[in-house]
Parts: structure tokens; sequence; C-alpha cells
């Protein structure tokens, strides 16, 4: 199966492990992991604060990137819902964008949709002996709808103690450019959910969103709380050996 | 919509920056919202057919709007069958110029009111007020807030920001000057609020002959107008009172009587997570002996019905759900969106209805997360987040945001400059301030940034990824 990975703009640039992790943890499970180079970002920054054709750009290279692959995978729920949800919006019907989206659209899984509905593994042999909590990212939850796929493989991780977040479906605030554009809001909410993190006593918070998990981790470190922030993809990469 | 409902000043962000500073406002909302969103999940639950009658109520609206002008003259033509008077409104100051003149043709001075949002949209309280005529609310927190002097934050509940004690407050200072003074040993239980309410009001109904509502809904079949209400009071006004004017937005029709069968489940259990409401009323035209006036409210409808993604928002049945499970409005408040239509749909309501010409306007389209709660929760399946979106592609942008925004899709749309952008960044890395200037200082005021790796992901699959 040829797969691509999207490793999205924020992974690239701030969050390299995760996107190494995805790679390690696909091989390992047998797959032929590709990169195509002349990819960047999906658009999404752009069509949610508003600059439309900003975003339409990027969604056309997109779609020219990721055509002809069996699957498209990457760590990034948000990403995903982009592209399966937005993408159809953006393009006239009928035109020639309308027909790559539906060609390319479909083939875009966020991780763990990828390992359970496409290779159909729960357990991927990972070993990771700490007390973890997920937060279930909005668009993972109500984009895409994952539902409980992140918690069926981090349940079959060997050493892990998963313990479950306290209103764990509500919104930790960071919504893209909303976390600038209003900030109070957006440090309420993540004053909630990082209250509800700590209350669990959790050692990890493990999320399938590093824009999530960089603006709850930024809390986290800012109230210098002991807590650490880890991709789902970094959690089930790791093994006894490494 | 009329400019007479300010609430704070200023756009959204400050509002909702001061507002959530409020402690007090912030435990009300908090107890309220989660009290109502965990009952409205057990009702809706109730009904393994939600999804079913959610996607019914979504196609009887959207079939109504599509036909709209036909259902509307159905209605004039039914309300007019049987003794009623109707009237077009075009805009508020129509609706209330028709209302006014009603009234005065009545030669009362004053008018007791149903709780209702299409009057609250056009300043009709105000705008009687202005001509001499008194208008006094008589649902029980509507009362509450304009004792209180004060603007509602929620549809359902417009006192959702105030609590008992201010209540109580509230009544012993002011009930006095608006009638019927509150009990002097007043306490600030529920029931001896409730009682000093009734009785205050009880007084209102007897001597009123004028009464003003709006609707919940409006059969065009038989023209029958419905009221849903829990406390009665609406059905005093609706019955006692010799004239009765209705004024309703015209997205309010249903084509047939039975269409209520899909509507009268969808929106108590959205709205108070009751299977039924307390009170249903429902009347046709002059038929129980009233002077009757129906007031059609266009008031900006007709441009969102012309707006493809926008036109949804008519669906709205004002339950407040998205309210209710929204993680914005919960911190914010109602006052903070600047409108009678707070929360997730009045963040695309407000902008539809009166274009994003004005500061607050302009950005409520950017007052969420887009964390889609909201749609998740609408009875008639608004995607209150795509019509978010698509509101912020027609919103005016900043100059140096828009410019920001452009170089970044410059970058953006070239893997040379992507990856040259972020050499860069690790280049410096060590220099990478703890504290950003500008507009994303609002990062680092309570967030730290992430750390800067040594390489970027596509750097590394250069040298060692391929393997």
């Amino acid at each position: 199966m040829r797969v691509a990975l999207f490793v999205t703009c924020v992974n690239d640039t701030l969050f390299p492990g995760t996107g190494r992790a995805v790679v390690t943890l696909l091989r390992r499970l047998g797959c032929e992991v590709d990169f195509p180079a002349a990819q960047t970002c999906c658009g999404q920054m752009h069509v949610n604060t508003g600059y439309r054709e900003e975003g339409v750009r990027l969604a056309r290279r997109f779609t020219e990137v990721f055509a002809g692959y069996d699957a498209v995978v990457t760590p990034s729920g948000s990403c995903a819902a982009m592209v399966r949800e937005q993408y159809p919006r953006l393009v006239r019907p009928g035109s020639r964008g309308a027909v790559a989206v539906a060609e390319v659209a479909p083939r875009v899984y966020d991780l763990s949709e990828f390992l359970l509905d496409v290779l159909q593994v729960d357990d991927v042999g990972a070993y990771f002996p700490h007390r973890v909590t997920y937060h279930p990212t909005c668009h993972s939850l109500r984009g895409i709808r994952v539902g409980d796929r992140p918690a069926r493989l981090l349940r079959k991780v060997r050493g892990l103690d998963l313990v479950p977040l306290g209103a764990a479906d509500e919104c930790c605030g960071f919504g893209g450019t909303f976390s600038v554009k209003n900030p109070a809001i957006s440090a309420a909410m993540c004053a909630d959910k990082v209250r509800n993190v700590l209350d669990t006593g959790a050692e990890v918070l493990c999320a399938a969103d590093n824009s999530c998990l960089m603006h709850i981790g930024g809390t986290l470190r800012r109230q210098r709380s002991g807590v650490r922030i880890m991709h789902l993809a970094e959690i089930l990469a790791a093994t006894e050996e490494r | 919509m009329s400019g007479t409902f300010l609430g704070m000043p200023g756009g959204f962000p400050a509002n909702a920056a001061e507002a959530v500073q409020d402690s007090q406002l912030r435990y009300n909302l908090r107890k309220a919202t989660h009290t109502i969103r965990d009952k409205r999940l057990r009702a809706v639950a109730e009904l393994p057919d939600w999804q079913e009658l959610r996607a019914a109520g979504a196609a009887v609206k959207d079939h109504t709007l599509r036909h709209l002008d036909r259902y509307l003259e159905q209605m004039e033509a039914a309300v007019v069958r049987n003794g009623g008077h109707v009237h077009w409104a075009r805009d508020a100051a129509e609706a209330n110029r028709i209302v006014t003149g009603l009234v005065k043709a009545t030669g009362e001075s004053e008018v007791v009111k149903v709780k209702s949002m299409a009057t609250q949209e056009i300043g009709l309280n105000e705008h009687l007020a202005g001509e001499g005529i008194t208008a006094y609310e008589t649902d029980l927190a509507e009362l509450i807030v304009q004792l209180g002097d004060d603007f509602p934050s929620h549809f359902l509940v417009p006192a959702i920001h105030r609590n008992r004690s201010e209540i109580r407050e509230i009544f012993l200072r002011k009930m006095a000057e608006w009638g019927r003074p509150a009990p002097e040993n007043l306490t600030d239980e529920p029931a001896a609020l409730a009682e000093a309410a009734r009785l205050h009001l009880r007084e209102r109904f007897l001597r009123s002959k004028v009464a003003v509502s709006g609707a919940n809904f409006m059969i065009a079949e038989t023209g029958t107008c419905v009221v849903l209400e829990s406390e009665g009071n609406g059905r005093m006004c609706l019955t006692l009172p010799q004239t009765l004017i209705s004024v309703v937005g015209i997205e309010k029709l249903l084509p047939a009587w039975r269409d209520l069968e899909i509507f009268l489940q969808l929106l108590p259990r959205s709205s108070t997570a009751e299977r039924m409401n307390p009170y249903t009323s429902t009347w046709t035209g002059s038929a129980e002996g009233q002077d009757f006036h129906l007031v059609l409210l266009d008031n900006g409808r007709t441009d969102v019905l012309a707006d493809a993604v926008g036109r949804q928002a008519l669906r709205c049945i004002r339950c407040s759900a998205c309210l209710n499970v929204c993680p914005v409005y919960e911190r914010a408040g109602g006052h903070a969106y600047g409108s009678v239509y707070p929360g997730p749909i009045g963040a695309i309501l407000t902008p539809l209805l009166r274009g994003m010409t004005t500061e607050i306007d302009a950005s409520l389209p950017y007052a969420s997360s887009l964390c889609g709660a909201c749609f998740d929760a609408c009875p008639v399946a608004i995607d209150i987040p795509e019509v978010l979106v698509d509101l912020r592609a027609k919103a005016p942008h900043a100059r140096t945001e828009r410019a920001a925004m452009k170089a970044a899709g410059w970058v953006l749309d070239s893997p040379v400059r992507l990856a040259r952008a972020q050499r860069l960044a690790t280049r410096f890395r060590g220099l990478a301030p703890k504290k950003l200037p500008g507009p994303l200082s609002a990062w680092t005021d309570t967030r730290d940034l992430p750390e800067i790796p040594e390489e970027s992901f596509r750097e590394w699959w250069e040298r060692d990824g391929r393997a």
C-alpha cells in the first residue's frame, strides 16, 4: 500500500518528533511511507480566519500533491477534518477542483482511523509505562468523529495507565487564531481544561493534535505544572527498545 | 435589526475580556448552563429517533423557507378569514410604527407583554416608551431584567446572569416603582420570589386591555399562532386583554398543523430539557372574540434568505441549546454579544440580519473556537461553524492582519520558502523571545511558546527519513 504522510505545517515546523513517530510506527506495521516534499499546509488557518483565497490556493496544492496515493495519513484530526469537511465547500460543484477533492478527500485519514479502519490493528506493539490522560480534540471528536479509536489504541499499550479526563469533550480554547483574537476567553477555557488535566494526576497529557497540545501545554508549562504533553503517535511509536 | 440593544460597547473580544473577570457572572453562568446542558442530554437520549426528528425539523423548515412567499400569503388569508388583521413590516421602524398606531387606536397607554425575541429585536418597549406607552414584561425572567433596568442575556433564561439574592434585591428596590411592591420580608427562596412576582403580575393582568406577543410558530394552513411557555403568564396575556398584537418574524412559519408534531418534541427537549412544556397556547385570528393583529416582520430576513450558506440560520427555533453548550458563551455571558441574540446562533444571526459594518457585528463571527458543540446540539441541524467560517470570509479584516496572513500564505504556498523560513527559525532558536510582540503577545500573556526544534521534519526526512 502506498501511504503518504501529510505531516502538517505545525508538526513539520514545531513538532518534528510527531512526524518521525508516525514514520516509525507505520514502518513497524509494514507500510511503505512516502513524504511528498511538495506538501506544505492544508489551508485551515487561512480559511477559518476568513482568508479564503489563500486557503483555496493551499487546498489546491494539497489535492495535487496527494493525488494518486492509496492513503494519506496525518497526525492531526483537525487537518483531516479540514480536507474532508471543508474542502468540498471551497470548490464549485462540477469543477475540476471538485473532482480532485472528491478523489483525494475520502482517502485522508487521521492516524487512529488509519490504524483501526485500514490496517485493522489495535495493538501496535507499543510500550509506555506511564499514567496518561487523553484529550479528544474538538475536530477529532465532532469533525471527523474518531469516537473512541484513540482510547482503544491507548488501552492496548503495555504499561500504560489510561486515566479518564473530566469534561473531556469540552474545547480547550485553542481554536486557531481564536487563541489570539479572543485571548481572554481562550485562556479561561484553557484554565478549566488544565484544572481537569491536573485532577487526573496524569504525568502525560495525550491528544491527536499538536496545535491544541501546544495551547494546553503552553499553559501547563507557564504554570510549571510538571505535566508533559505527547502526541498519540509518539506514545504508539514507543517500544521497550526505544 | 434595531440599534437600540447596545449591551456593552466595543467589539466582542473587549466585552468578553471584561465579562470573564466578573466572578459572580462566571459562577452564575457556569452553574446554570451546566445544569441545563446535562438535563438536555438526558431528555434527548430518551428519544431513539432524535437524529431523524432533527433531520425532519430541518427539512420542514427548509421547505417552508423555499416557498415562503406562498406560505406567507396562505397565512395572511387564513388569519383574515378568521377575523384577524395582518400587517406587513419591512423593518424595525415600520413594525414599531404599526404597533404604536394599533395601541394608540385602543386609547390605552399600557400593554402587557408575552416573552418575545422579535419585539426585543426591534426595540419595541423603548419605542413605545417614547410614545408614552408603558410595556410591562410578564415573563418572570423578563420582569427581573426590566425591573433591574438590564438587558436579557439568554433566550430562554434572560436573567441567567442573575442569582437569587440579586433578584431579591432587585424586587425589593424596584417593584414598587412599577406596581405592587414586594413584601418587606421577602427572602431569596425561589418560592418566595415567585410568589412576589405572581402578586405583582396578577394585578397587571387584570388591569391591562392590550397585549403584545410574539409566536414560536405560525401555521400557514390554518392561520394559527403558537406560543410555548412554562409559567402561564403568557396565556394570561394571550387570553385576558381585549386586543392582542403579535409581532412575528416571517421565518416562524410551518406549512401545516401536523408539522407541530416534530417541533413540539424538538423545542421543549432542547430548551428546557422537558418532554413537554407546561403551556402551549394556540389561537387563530379573532376566533376567541379578541381583536387580533398579526404583524409579519422581515427586518433583514429576506436578505438572509438570499445568502446560500447563511439561510440555514432562519431554521432557528430559539431553543438556546447552542448557548447552553457553548464554552465561549459560558465564559463571556450574553451581553458581550451586543445583541438580543447571543451565543453561537447570535454570532451568526446578528451579522446576517444587520451586516458587519460596526465593530461588534464584525467581531461576532470570530466569537467562536469552532469547537462544533453548537451544531451537535442544534435541534434543526444549523451548521453554525460552517456559517461562522463563511461570514469570516466576508468580514472586514484589519490591515496589519491582512498583511500578516498574506505573508504567511505566500510562505506556505511554496515548500522551498517554507523550508527556508524553518531553517531561519532553527538557526535563531536560541534568540526566541519569551514574549511575542504586537497582537501575538496575546499568546505569550498566558502561555509559554513551544521550543523551536533543532531541525524541521522535512530536514530530518531529507537526511535520515527516507531510509
